[in-house]
């Protein structure tokens, strides 16, 4: 039924030109309704192919024979693979947050607050926001570029003439593997980071790294862990989906691939954030 | 499953019955018409070669056939089913008959020649043990001659090994219709003549019945049983190819020379 509903969406047609007595100012007011109509068209069937593609996943995942062997490939290439970025990215975050902080914190007589601080700001905001922009750009652009390339090199069309379902062998693994190492690589960067921040604050002063760690997840809860840990789950599902559509709808010229490598980052990261802005809103609802 | 193999080669043995029937096949892209009108009838056991100029529609004819595209409007009948009507596990079922060499070859990038090899193996012949499987790899590397390729990656193949493999891929899991898509498109003379030899040795060896889509008028003549010519989307000429060979056609004429 959607299938047939977007099928009459992609064939609409703008209505031609009247003849007869029109006017240059009717003919231009045709002209753009005819482009605004076209326009709409295209974001209207854009829509539907993204809620076609989703249906799909999930058909999917749960239709049986589940790739595994991809699967696990899929998570060493997107969380083994990605590591050392993220053992830069969690150091340098925590490091850097501690270093702009502790003046102030001195300042106002509270440097004994930077522990729980960096701790509270890394879990709950930083380290998601910004590991997950980070595997935006390698992870999401990595399965762009790799599946466009696919496309254009037919080897999506050898795959499917294989009575291999692409998506199933492709995009549910990926989509599946980045859901699954994103959270884990953001818990590790966040680990890494509060490491980092005790390392900054032993350049300027002294304080030992048990009492560095006591002081830190005294300030933490579950209520800062478990919606940073549900909103890091979107998080790589966005991720591993948008680069997963880009690649899958990429077109056939080699120059598709740069595109949708170029897009998948692009989009990705938007979705990051946007999606960090609904899931504070909502833990904001439910604490308050 | 040998069984049904057997009774399904001795079905396509007969040469009364088309494997392969299409009735006026129309496809457009947007507002262009690719495929106006195009019928054609494979045999069982023959070599048909559809020639054309680059864009006249020759890859999307053998695309509709893999259902790999959707035509517009007309009937394709693989073995007597209608493509455009088959579900999911139907067009399954039909795509294990059918053995699909790309014009780029196709190789999974990410895979060895034997993990390319074994990919539709281990979907389609899941009857076979791992010991079958893999002697059916060394098999189909054995026939194209690149038995001593089996653990190097694509990249390390050039243009020609890469058409072998993949043709290797292909016939591994004993297809009963080949479609051939530019077998020798960018290729030396030297390397060109290979390949229309091996479609040979795989039409006599395995008994298949191919659709050889190229505008390479060597391996043409080197392959086909009988000819088809596709013009402005439409069935320009068919026939032998000794008529293709003496017709005074200048469009005909200009692939000859």
């Amino acid at each position: 039924m959607l299938n047939k509903g977007i099928q009459g969406i992609r064939n609409l047609k703008p209505i031609g030109k009247v003849k007869g007595f029109a006017t240059k100012q009717s003919i231009r007011l045709g002209d753009t309704t005819m482009a605004k109509t076209k326009e709409a068209n295209n974001f209207l069937t854009d829509i539907a192919d993204v809620v076609l593609f989703i249906q799909s996943i999930i058909r999917e995942t749960f239709s049986g024979n589940f790739e595994w062997k991809e699967f696990f490939r899929q998570c060493f290439q997107t969380g083994y693979k990605t590591l050392p970025l993220i053992t830069v990215t969690g150091a340098i975050m925590g490091l850097v947050l501690t270093i702009q902080s502790r003046p102030v914190l001195v300042d106002f007589g509270a440097v004994t607050m930077l522990p729980g601080m960096v701790a509270v700001s890394l879990i709950r905001e930083m380290g998601p926001v910004i590991t997950a922009l980070i595997c935006a750009g390698k992870i999401s652009s990595g399965i762009g570029a790799e599946l466009g390339s696919m496309k254009v090199t037919e080897q999506i069309d050898a795959m499917e003439v294989s009575s291999t379902n692409p998506i199933k062998f492709l995009v549910v693994t990926r989509v599946l593997a980045a859901t699954l190492m994103i959270p884990l690589l953001i818990l590790y960067a966040d680990g890494l980071g509060i490491l980092a921040s005790w390392a900054g604050a032993n350049m300027k002063g002294d304080v030992s790294l048990s009492l560095f760690f006591s002081q830190a997840f005294s300030q933490v809860g579950f209520i800062d862990l478990i919606p940073a840990v549900i909103k890091s789950i979107f998080f790589g599902a966005v991720i591993g989906l948008v680069g997963s559509y880009k690649g899958y709808n990429a077109g056939r010229g080699t120059e598709s691939v740069g595109v949708a490598a170029n897009s998948a980052v692009v989009t990705a990261s938007l979705w990051v954030l946007i999606v960090d802005m609904i899931a504070v809103q909502i833990t904001d609802m439910m604490i308050s | 499953m040998i069984t049904e193999q057997t009774n399904i080669t001795a079905e396509q043995n007969n040469p009364a019955d088309p494997v392969i029937e299409i009735s006026n096949l129309k496809k457009t892209f947007g507002e262009q018409e690719v495929l106006s009108n195009v019928s054609l009838l494979l045999h069982a056991g023959e070599n048909l070669v559809v020639l054309g100029k680059s864009g006249s529609g020759k890859s999307v004819l053998i695309k509709c056939i893999a259902g790999l595209l959707d035509a517009d409007s007309g009937t394709i009948n693989v073995f007597g089913k209608t493509v455009s009507t088959m579900n999911r596990k139907e067009m399954a079922e039909m795509r294990k008959k059918i053995g699909f060499l790309f014009q780029l070859g196709a190789l999974y990038d990410s895979m060895t020649v034997k993990e390319n090899i074994e990919f539709p193996l281990q979907r389609i012949r899941k009857d076979l043990s791992k010991k079958q499987q893999q002697e059916k790899v060394l098999e189909a590397l054995e026939n194209v001659d690149l038995a001593d390729s089996i653990d190097k990656m694509p990249s390390q193949l050039s243009g020609g090994m890469r058409k072998r493999i993949s043709l290797a891929r292909t016939i591994a899991v004993d297809p009963m219709i080949m479609l051939y898509d530019e077998p020798t498109t960018g290729l030396d003379p030297v390397t060109s003549y290979e390949i229309s030899e091996l479609i040979n040795r795989v039409q006599k060896k395995y008994k298949t019945s191919s659709i050889i889509i190229t505008h390479d008028i060597k391996c043409a003549l080197h392959t086909a049983n009988r000819m088809m010519m596709i013009k402005d989307g439409e069935v320009y000429k068919e026939g032998q190819k000794e008529e293709f060979e003496q017709s005074n056609d200048p469009l005909i004429q200009s692939f000859f020379h």
